[in-house]
């Protein structure tokens, strides 16, 4: 599941945000039903400018400025979704879809289930997600673990330019809502991606194995792929070859990739900004040790963010996981075997 | 000394008087304004130039669903339904919301409008299915173009709008009507759903039934606005005031407000006062919270009797019509009455069939649980299956 670097020709420095931006511009291109709605996403090209230019070259029509209201914004899209529209709708920010919570819950995500596939809700719900840039209170939170809890629900979320465009697409063209989260702080991050080039459009479901190593596993998405490839690669001057496996998707979950890496391994540590407690990984963990007791030389082991409402800009560094913290919980698992001679492999 | 009194102060300059630079009325309110009296048609001069074959029309479909409502609420006591809300004393806003409309329009109701629906074409049973138990929706919502009952507050309001500025933005000219109860006028989704729809001027039409009580809260602690369809001018969208026991006025101020909307002028919130006659649903006991003789004054203001009324002053009350249409109600109720008294067959392996278009391999794995559990169950060998589940691996969820 690695994705293969493509040639570097042809290619030059591009943002996620830019990926992102071309996803929704080739969506639209494709099919006339793909429409964008949200606050600000018209004249403005949304906050973040993800929505640059739509307005102008789809009409508005197709790129809609809405009213400021996000049971709004989500419960209209479920109707324009009714009558053959595949809306893609934008929550400015993580903490501002709360009150969309109702419509994506109570409906978005039943009304396949409700109606026993009579009526199928193909939306895509963007939502800048996560800490890192000194946002605000109320602008920083990672919400995924709400979504992860409601059956009917797709979470998506990327972590490099090149997934940004391919799973972009790929949330599109499901059938099914998709939460997909773009972690605002990578949305700067570049990649020798060019739009011009083809990508592929990422299937939904499929983790992907950044790097291969044989003394234990990173499991992580989003923004806390590159720490954790930061921390494999610092790791190595302690002896240890970490695998970072990137999960792309948090929901459908890909209990192969990630099992198959972990028995390989022996060893694993979920990686996310997300708090512990009720978090992602708790699931992660239960999941691996699971299925994978037997292979396990130890506990699995969760480096996420702290027990507590997101911090205030000055403090967040403490809150987020970062190389040193992952390190040191790498350092915690039960190191008894030789480390060079991998596990297995 | 403050600091409109310091020197060099602007407070006098005249520049400053009157209002800011980019204010103006955004539109007239007084024509969104609902008449001070809700609407009647019956009883007045104008009943006069109603149409006899809508009279007749609305009668038998009143009386259908009077039928209806009290056969539901017999299925209730007999534990063929879960629940029933009754629309009993409301059938003249229930019947009209369906008549008003065409085939191509859609119709979005709350968990109280199962008769709009059946008055729409609806299967009697498949109406009922979300109160049965037996599955959340039981009919394909394009088949009527009914969308699901909906059960939390006002949350469908919004899909009405999005659905009716959908069809415009292609080209379709299909109005939405959409339901909701006194109640539901305090929710957050009412408001953005009207917002919306005024703002993109979409072909919608909002009916609320007032029927006094939010389960047993009464209006005067749900709102302390005008009247419900006094709302409609904070949006900029007209507010009508209707008597909704009068069938004839209901239908025809729906009927102007669907066409208004077909025309690309915009929706209409209509306000309907009612009241529910009986208690909210079988498991509410009305008497806690509002008099006999109240509910006495709503009796007599009944909607098949006014009805009934304007008939009888023409002629059209006769004894084979009366009969005609006590029959045909008596026969939905029967057919209701025996076709929900079979029990439902269901099948437990459709509780995975509908979750994702594609089934995760998580739900897979529970499904293959399920399958083996009531393997076990059928064979009557439970320990022993327990054991033949096939391999922890795939039955694990």
């Amino acid at each position: 599941m690695t994705t293969t670097a493509a040639p570097a020709t042809a290619r030059k420095p591009a943002t996620m945000a830019q990926a992102l931006t071309r996803a929704l511009r080739d969506a639209m291109a494709d099919d006339p039903s793909v429409h964008v709605m949200g606050e600000d996403v018209g004249a403005l090209g949304g906050v973040f400018r993800v929505t640059d230019g739509l307005a102008k070259e789809f009409g508005e029509d197709r790129c809609t400025d809405t009213a400021l209201a996000e049971a709004g914004i989500l419960g209209t899209a479920v109707g324009m979704a009714m009558y053959g529209l595949r809306p893609v709708v934008e929550m400015q920010f993580d903490a501002f879809a709360y009150p969309a919570f109702e419509q994506l819950i109570s409906h978005v995500a039943r009304m396949r289930n409700r109606t026993r596939g009579a009526l199928t809700m193909p939306l895509t719900i963007r939502i800048p997600y996560g800490g890192g840039i000194g946002g605000v209170e109320h602008h920083s939170d990672s919400s995924e673990a709400y979504y992860l809890a409601t059956p009917g629900l797709q979470v998506v979320t990327p972590a490099t330019v090149e997934d940004a465009y391919g799973l972009l697409r790929a949330a599109i063209a499901s059938d099914d809502p998709v939460v997909f989260l773009e972690p605002k702080r990578l949305y700067w991050s570049k990649a020798d991606w060019s739009p011009d080039a083809p990508t592929e459009v990422a299937p939904l479901g499929r983790a992907a194995v950044r790097r291969r190593g044989s003394s234990a596993t990173l499991i992580t998405y989003g923004p806390s792929l590159p720490v954790c490839m930061e921390a494999a690669e610092a790791a190595v001057a302690e002896g240890w070859d970490l695998e970072v496996v990137d999960l792309r998707s948090l929901m459908p979950f890909d209990d192969d990739t990630v099992c198959a890496s972990v028995r390989r391994t022996g060893r694993a540590v979920v990686v996310h900004e997300s708090n512990g407690f009720g978090g992602p990984g708790g699931e992660i963990a239960a999941r691996i040790t699971e299925r994978c007791f037997h292979h396990l030389e130890a506990p699995v082991l969760r480096v996420a963010g702290f027990d507590i409402p997101y911090p205030p800009p000055m403090l967040e560094r403490h809150h987020l996981p970062g190389v040193d913290r992952i390190l040191d919980t790498v350092a915690r698992l039960q190191w008894e075997s030789d480390w060079t001679e991998g596990r297995g492999e | 000394m403050t600091v409109l009194e310091q020197p060099g102060s602007s407070r006098n300059k005249s520049s400053l008087a009157g209002p800011p630079p980019t204010w103006r009325p955004r539109v007239d309110p007084a024509p969104l304004l609902p008449d001070e009296e809700p609407y009647r048609l019956l009883g007045t001069d104008a009943a006069a130039r109603l149409d006899s074959g809508l009279l007749t029309r609305l009668y038998t479909q009143l009386v259908r669903g009077r039928r209806y409502n009290a056969q539901a609420t017999a299925l209730t006591r007999q534990g063929r339904l879960a629940v029933y809300p009754s629309s009993t004393g409301q059938e003249a806003c229930e019947v009209a919301a369906a008549l008003a409309l065409e085939e191509r329009d859609w119709l979005f109701p709350s968990y109280r409008d199962t008769l709009a629906a059946v008055a729409r074409g609806l299967d009697p049973v498949q109406a009922l299915t979300l109160l049965r138990g037996d599955w959340h929706n039981g009919y394909d919502p394009h088949e009527h173009r009914i969308a699901p009952l909906c059960t939390p507050l006002a949350t469908q309001l919004p899909h009405a709008v999005g659905l009716a500025h959908a069809a415009r933005l292609k080209g379709d000219e299909v109005v939405a009507l959409a339901m909701v109860g006194d109640g539901g006028t305090s929710e957050g989704d009412f408001h953005e759903a009207l917002n919306f729809a005024a703002v993109w001027q979409a072909p919608v039409v909002f009916l609320v039934q007032n029927n006094g009580f939010a389960i047993s809260v009464p209006l005067a602690k749900q709102t302390a606005a005008p009247s419900l369809a006094h709302k409609a001018v904070g949006y900029g969208m007209p507010g009508r005031l209707v008597d909704g026991n009068d069938a004839p006025a209901m239908h025809e101020v729906l009927t102007e407000a669907v066409e208004r909307a077909r025309r690309g002028g915009g929706p209409t919130l209509v306000e309907a006062v009612t009241y529910r006659i009986e208690a909210h649903t079988n498991a509410d006991d009305a008497t806690r919270y509002r008099s006999d003789a109240e509910v006495e004054t709503w009796r007599a203001h009944d909607p098949i009797a006014l009805l009934e009324h304007e008939l009888a002053a023409r002629d059209l009350l006769t004894d084979a019509f009366v009969g005609a249409t006590r029959d045909g109600a008596e026969e939905l109720a029967a057919d209701l009455r025996e076709r929900m008294n079979a029990d439902p067959e269901l099948d437990p392996m459709d509780l995975f069939t509908d979750v994702f278009a594609e089934q995760t391999s998580q739900l897979r794995a529970q499904a293959a649980l399920l399958r083996a559990e009531l393997d076990a169950e059928a064979n009557g060998h439970t320990e022993e299956a327990a054991g033949a589940e096939g391999s922890a691996e795939e039955a694990r969820p």
